[in-house]
């Protein structure tokens, strides 16, 4: 048992300072953040931006090239077996032996822990206990995922990563992880997550820390980051013949204009004055308006915001 | 040792994959055997191996053909010169015997079996003739178990087999794992990596114990292959073989992370010693200044002890050199495979 004190006084998870070079390439740049225990966090940012390298640093996967990083209050030197034990990580990808079955594969790595639940219970805590007799290799991309995780618990850890557990699943598979995840948090472990998809981080993260080209850009809760950094309703329209930027710019409350394939998008801060404003604009201007769209602005305007990128543009690639 | 012992779980890991897996099971059983009956079919001793002879068609053919017809071994065939010709260069007649009061023959000395022909078709031609022969010798026909080439053979196949397998089953499985990030996953477990190492070693002597019964069990019963020397010894022989060949297995795995590169490593360092360590043929074949080289890998020792046991009927003690020589490879293999190897 880990003494109350344990919790109280100290964080989760310490980095600073955190620099991680390949040869030319470096790919985590200075990062520094900390993590309370009991809640979870996500790592938000497109492919390459750095995430996975530093969750494997915190993992003990890899090594960094400067910088600390303390894990429930450890250094990886002082004993990492014990601080193995005491963590649980489903990787981007594992390819378990095809060969064996579910409740084989976690019986194998429940067998590594000194303490940790039954088999039974890591299993029926990510829903595949029908699946328990079926072999690896029988699995949907969803069941995989849910075998990972249950590997991930199976040595009751008290800090979890979990480094993009819904990317490539279809959206029904995806929310079911995602119930499976708020059930992990119910029980009060510390997770980490990192995650491209804007929606997972809205959803499950208490607590988000927006990394680009190897750099921490933002942090906060997701409302505290779209207040801050979303504007706080989003327009998005289509005109012909297009409006000129400096005429969107001078719309009421208008905080950043972006267009791309013919589609013009408008941080505003108000509905009621920039909406009938562009209508009198494009009728000014004699265009027609072929689609108008709004929607309260998300992780994802945010993410656009700060790098002017979209994350969605990154998936797949 | 407990049932959710690390080391046990690990050990099933292993075992199941492999049984499991019907492609490995075929390597390792169903491919040899199929390669023994092969080469057992190829090179099998002709209990009355018949060597056919040209007569070229002219007066007194048919005196000659009744000659050599009746003399054991030959097998005589009518024909004309230039059809004889053809079937003596294409190999498919040992001897062209051209009767007439001054026979002549056609022969290859080059060919063993046109020597033999030679041999067989001048003393019938002799005899017929009215020779008669000065000595009586007596002659006793025996046929010696152990001298034939299969017997030569499965000795080196089994070793051809438990290295093939002991190199792929050891190094293919883990940079499998370390491509599918398996071995990445598990070491961010608290498991001992040694005992992943040690499930590995221990499920290689288990299939290398069910290999080389296997090996023995069908040679005797397709072959009549019997080994002169203990069963015992030549099983442990296996053993100290398969355990040199998981070193180099898991050396040649220390750092390839994809297929191309691990592929490419494990025929690099199993192609030259099938070749050369007597697994088909007599390593005593290569030149003596390849000798030295050729004596000092381990392939060439295990089928060298293996044999020594198998057709000679020695003990283990006298093999004690090649057992060290397999020792050595395996240590020096795994104590650097050990210092070099990739996990991540």
């Amino acid at each position: 048992m880990h003494k109350l004190q344990d919790f109280v006084t100290a964080w989760a998870i310490e980095v600073d300072a955190l620099v991680k070079r390949f040869d030319a390439l470096t790919a985590v740049d200075g990062i520094s953040f900390s993590v309370t225990p009991g809640t979870c966090v996500g790592l938000l940012g497109p492919n390459g931006a750095g995430k996975t390298t530093t969750v494997e640093i915190l993992e003990g996967l890899q090594e960094p090239t400067s910088g600390s990083v303390r894990v429930l209050g450890k250094r990886w030197a002082d004993d990492p077996e014990a601080l193995r034990a005491r963590i649980g990580i489903a990787l981007q990808e594992t390819r378990f032996y095809e060969k064996l079955t579910v409740r084989e594969t976690v019986t194998l790595f429940r067998s590594f822990y000194p303490g940790g639940t039954g088999v039974d219970r890591a299993i029926a805590q990510v829903d595949l206990g029908e699946k328990q007799g079926a072999r690896v290799g029988k699995l949907s991309g969803g069941q995989r995922q849910r075998l990972a995780l249950a590997v991930a618990l199976v040595g009751d850890p008290e800090l979890l990563f979990l480094d993009e557990p819904t990317t490539g699943l279809d959206p029904v598979s995806r929310r079911g992880l995602w119930d499976v995840i708020e059930g992990l948090k119910a029980r009060g472990r510390t997770v980490v997550l990192t995650t491209h998809y804007m929606e997972e981080a809205q959803r499950l993260c208490e607590d988000v820390i927006i990394v680009d080209h190897g750099k921490v850009v933002a942090r906060g809760s997701p409302a505290e980051l779209v207040a801050a950094f979303g504007g706080e309703q989003i327009i998005e329209f289509e005109a012909t013949p297009a409006l000129s930027p400096e005429v969107c710019r001078a719309l009421p409350g208008c905080s950043s204009v972006r267009a791309r394939n013919g589609t013009v998008r408008l941080s505003v801060r108000g509905l009621a004055e920039a909406v009938p404003a562009l209508l009198r604009a494009a009728e000014t201007a004699g265009a027609t308006l072929v689609q108008l769209s709004t929607h309260a602005s998300t992780l994802d305007d945010v993410f656009l915001n700060l790098t002017g990128r979209s994350l969605r543009d990154e998936e797949g690639s | 040792m407990s049932r959710s012992h690390p080391l046990w779980q690990l050990f099933l890991m292993r075992m199941r994959a492999l049984w499991r897996e019907p492609s490995a099971l075929f390597w390792v059983f169903v491919f040899p055997l199929l390669l023994s009956i092969a080469l057992g079919l190829a090179f099998r001793n002709q209990g009355a191996a018949q060597l056919t002879v040209a007569v070229v068609e002219s007066p007194g053919a048919a005196e000659v053909e009744e000659a050599l017809r009746s003399t054991a071994g030959l097998r005589p065939e009518r024909m004309e010169l230039a059809a004889a010709r053809r079937a003596l260069s294409g190999g498919k007649v040992a001897l062209v015997v051209m009767p007439g009061p001054a026979p002549g023959l056609l022969v290859d000395p080059g060919v063993p079996e046109g020597r033999t022909a030679r041999l067989l078709a001048l003393d019938a031609l002799q005899r017929s003739a009215g020779r008669r022969d000065a000595l009586v010798v007596a002659e006793e026909q025996v046929s010696t178990r152990g001298a034939r080439y299969i017997d030569f053979l499965i000795p080196g196949l089994l070793g051809f087999g438990l290295m093939s397998s002991s190199v792929w089953g050891v190094g293919w499985s883990l940079v499998q794992m370390r491509m599918g990030k398996l071995l990445k996953r598990l070491v961010a477990t608290p498991m001992r990596r040694s005992h992943l190492l040690l499930s590995f070693l221990l499920s290689r002597l288990l299939l290398a114990a069910a290999e080389t019964a296997f090996f023995v069990v069908f040679a005797r019963l397709l072959f009549d292959v019997r080994v002169a020397g203990s069963l015992v010894d030549y099983g442990l022989l296996s053993l100290a073989g398969a355990l040199c060949f998981g070193g180099l297995g898991l050396l040649v795995a220390t750092r390839a992370d994809n297929a191309e590169t691990a592929n490419g490593l494990m025929n690099l360092a199993t192609l030259p010693m099938i070749v050369v360590s007597g697994v088909f043929f007599a390593a005593s074949n290569f030149p003596p200044w390849m000798q030295p080289i050729i004596q000092a890998l381990p392939l060439t020792a295990l089928n060298d002890a293996l044999r020594a046991v198998a057709i000679d009927g020695a003990g283990l003690a006298g093999q004690t050199g090649r057992l060290l020589l397999l020792a050595g490879w395996g240590a020096v293999s795994f104590v650097l495979a050990l210092r070099l190897f990739r996990w991540t």
